[in-house]
């Protein structure tokens, strides 16, 4: 008894299937979605990323954040990511369209970064990081995450001591022998400015009237909670 | 699997040159003898990357509990040498002792002796070439990034033509085969073959050489790196306990039927259940609930599978104690029903929110694929190798030792790191009354240290069980052959058996 063609044709039409659901029919009803151009603001959202910010996205790539560190924020009332101060409301697809690799992640051994760009802002905010990434003990006691000492150069000053040097952000512990100074690679540079541009504050009048901004009373037992009317602020 | 006339002892079955049947059995021989090059190839580079993959799991673990351990090292940070792990045992290991168990597995059940072995012998190097340049691209810094997916693009071309000639020679000896009888394990080792290029091309395509933009390149990749398991591990795992357990026990599965309805629902169902990966993501709803859905279903396969395998089993358990092959393929075949049991739990909605994001999923990943496959890897090589080297296994000890640091090991990580992936997952979303959150990120990272540290610890027993494995393996392939008849390792000698197999 041989029944190969029916069994080859069951084993296509199978993953065949999924192939059509999962990404065929999601590749055509929003595969194409477009960036949203504010009047008020004058902008196109999502935001174009920096050339330093996408050179910072290859570092986060290849130190593999993504291992650790999600970057989607759930809607209020499923789980607390909008009580951490993690986004006011819950990421969408359209705020992925301008990244070459969207970066979502799949593990919260650390906080969500998705709007760290909105935690730690301008110039403290790059200080923070710098000390966080030097030694996150720093910053972060008893923090699990590697340090990234290597993103930093510890050098001999030579003629004039340089105006990126950084060991003033970093305890006594931490300071270079004499007549040395420690800069940072333009790999941290990169990096930081990748996560100083990670911000979703903007809220598509598109999305708007799909986003959950409050928790439903009742959204602790209903897994799925139906949209609110109102839009977002 | 065909009838015998009448059921044979163990000892019968233990004892090939005391049956009747020896122009078969000298036909399997003969087969046998022709997957040796490629075969041999196939478990080297399988056994040596286990030890490499092993290596980067313990320095991945103890960098989480203790993250100053080689931490100026940039090649292993975290991020790195994990990423390196994963590649190791999934391209490295699990790949190749499944296609080299899949396709001995083909040629002795189409009864067809390996035709074009320089195919696979070339497909074999290809493939460990593509996976070693991978993994030191991984290490300097040229990871993807894509989970599942990580080794960058002067590597996975190399490994697509590897795989893509394996596939073609499958296909060969399938087709020349002189059985006339499709047997189950066949079944998923076609599927098998078939489905992972379609699963692997596609996301490279749609992932890494022409993205798709936004979420859809998510919906992709958890449509591949599920079914990387479900579409390729677990059927060439499937198709192990259903060739190994008869073959041992020798007596047939004990219903045709159930395994038609196991593969055919495992078929439909699995390959939708991979996006419950990104429950409460910025993808649309309803393909998440499909997937939610899907994973339910999964129920159907998994249980009746395990039924299936377990009224084989039963009335031989007493055989655990002597055969090797039996006693890791039973372990992988009742951890396959409990972690996916425990698989379809998670997608849902209600339990995802809590456990989505920690380190119970990591848990998971390993029982199915450490406890359920690679245990049943294992347990076909200690079946496979004396076969095709006419020589025994040099050691009985170290089979034990291996058998019981492994299944041990893999336990205590499970339990442990799914506790504290528990934990993890409450303390995260554990608000006060007044509404704000109790813990913080840093007080939650602390509480599961002690389960990560649990892990380091399973880990040690695990490396402990490689390295018993890998030097009976090697030690073995230093022997030389014996007679053609020669006996089985078992853990006791055949006169206690007798006794007790009646």
């Amino acid at each position: 008894m041989n029944r190969a063609p029916l069994l080859f044709l069951g084993i296509f039409m199978t993953l065949a299937f999924s192939w059509t659901g999962i990404v065929l029919i999601n590749q055509i009803s929003y595969g194409k979605l477009t960036p949203v151009y504010d009047e008020t603001e004058g902008k196109t959202f999502p935001l174009t990323p920096t050339g330093l910010a996408m050179q910072g996205k290859r570092v986060y790539e290849d130190l593999g954040c993504i291992y650790c560190h999600t970057q989607q924020v759930r809607r209020p009332g499923f789980g607390v990511d909008d009580k951490r101060g993690w986004g006011d409301r819950q990421s969408v697809a359209r705020d992925y369209i301008r990244e070459g690799r969207v970066l979502l992640g799949t593990m919260r051994t650390g906080p969500d970064l998705r709007n760290v760009g909105a935690r730690y802002v301008g110039e403290s905010g790059r200080e923070w990081h710098i000390r966080h990434f030097y030694d996150p003990q720093i910053t972060s006691p008893g923090s699990i995450m590697p340090h990234f000492a290597f993103l930093f150069e510890t050098r001999k000053i030579v003629g004039q001591p340089s105006p990126h040097a950084i060991q003033r952000l970093l305890p006594a512990d931490y300071q270079p022998p004499l007549g040395y100074e420690i800069v940072p690679t333009r790999r941290a540079d990169a990096l930081i400015e990748y996560l100083l541009s990670l911000n979703d504050s903007y809220t598509y009048p598109q999305e708007s009237r799909y986003i959950v901004t409050e928790p439903e009373p009742a959204s602790e037992t209903s897994g799925a909670a139906a949209p609110t009317t109102e839009p977002a602020k | 699997m065909s009838e015998q006339p009448s059921t044979p002892t163990i000892v019968a079955s233990f004892k090939p040159g005391a049956r009747a049947d020896i122009a078969a059995r000298a036909e399997l021989s003969e087969i046998d003898a022709s997957t040796r090059a490629p075969l041999m190839l196939f478990l080297v580079s399988a056994v040596l990357w286990l030890i490499v993959g092993t290596a980067f799991a313990i320095i991945s673990s103890y960098k989480l509990h203790s993250p100053g351990f080689l931490g100026d090292i940039e090649w292993l940070t975290f991020g790195r040498a994990r990423t390196a792990h994963l590649n190791a045992v999934i391209y490295g290991w699990a790949t190749n002792a499944a296609v080299g168990v899949a396709f001995w597995l083909m040629a002795r059940l189409s009864r067809s002796v390996v035709r074009h072995g320089g195919i696979l012998l070339f497909a074999v190097a290809l493939w460990n070439i593509g996976v070693t340049i991978g993994i030191i691209g991984i290490l300097k810094g040229d990871s993807t990034s894509v989970e599942w997916l990580e080794m960058p693009t002067y590597a996975t071309p190399l490994l697509f033509i590897a795989y893509a000639l394996v596939g073609a020679w499958a296909v060969i000896t399938f087709r020349y085969g002189k059985s006339k009888h499709i047997y189950v394990s066949q079944w998923y080792i076609l599927a098998a073959l078939f489905w992972f290029p379609w699963l692997y091309s596609v996301a490279q395509m749609m992932i890494i050489f022409a993205p798709a933009r936004g979420t859809v390149q998510a919906l992709v990749n958890w449509w591949f790196g599920h079914n990387v398991l479900g579409l390729w591990f677990t059927p060439i795992g499937l198709a192990s306990v259903y060739y190994f357990l008869p073959k041992v026990l020798g007596k047939p599965i004990h219903s045709y039927y159930l395994s038609i309805l196991g593969f055919w629902s495992l078929a439909i169902f699995y390959n939708w259940a991979g996006v419950h990966h990104l429950v409460g993501g910025p993808v649309p709803a309803w393909v998440i609930t499909a997937g939610i859905a899907a994973s339910f279903m999964m129920v159907v396969p998994v249980v009746v599978t395990g039924i299936n395998h377990h009224l084989t089993m039963i009335g031989s358990f007493s055989a655990l104690k002597y055969s090797p092959t039996l006693r890791f393929i039973v372990f992988g075949a009742v951890n396959y029903t409990l972690t996916s049991l425990i698989g379809s739990l998670m997608a849902a909605r209600s339990v995802s929110e809590t456990l989505h994001f920690t380190h119970f999923v990591v848990a998971h990943a390993h029982h199915g694929m450490y406890a359920f496959f690679t245990m049943v890897m294992f347990g076909a090589i200690y079946y496979i190798l004396p076969r095709i080297l006419l020589r025994e296994w040099p050691n009985a000890t170290l089979i034990r030792t291996h058998f019981w640091a492994t299944a041990v090991g893999s336990m205590v990580y499970v339990v442990g790191l799914s506790i504290g992936g528990v934990v993890q997952g409450l303390m995260m979303n554990h608000t006060s009354p007044d509404g704000s959150v109790t813990y913080t990120v840093l007080q939650v990272v602390e509480a599961t240290i002690p389960y990560l540290f649990s892990r380091s610890v399973a880990g040690i027993l695990i490396t402990v069980g490689h390295l018993a494995f890998a030097v009976n393996f090697f030690w073995m392939l230093s022997k030389k052959p014996v007679s053609q008849s020669s006996a089985p390792t078992l853990f006791r000698n055949p006169e206690e058996m007798e006794l007790a197999a009646k």
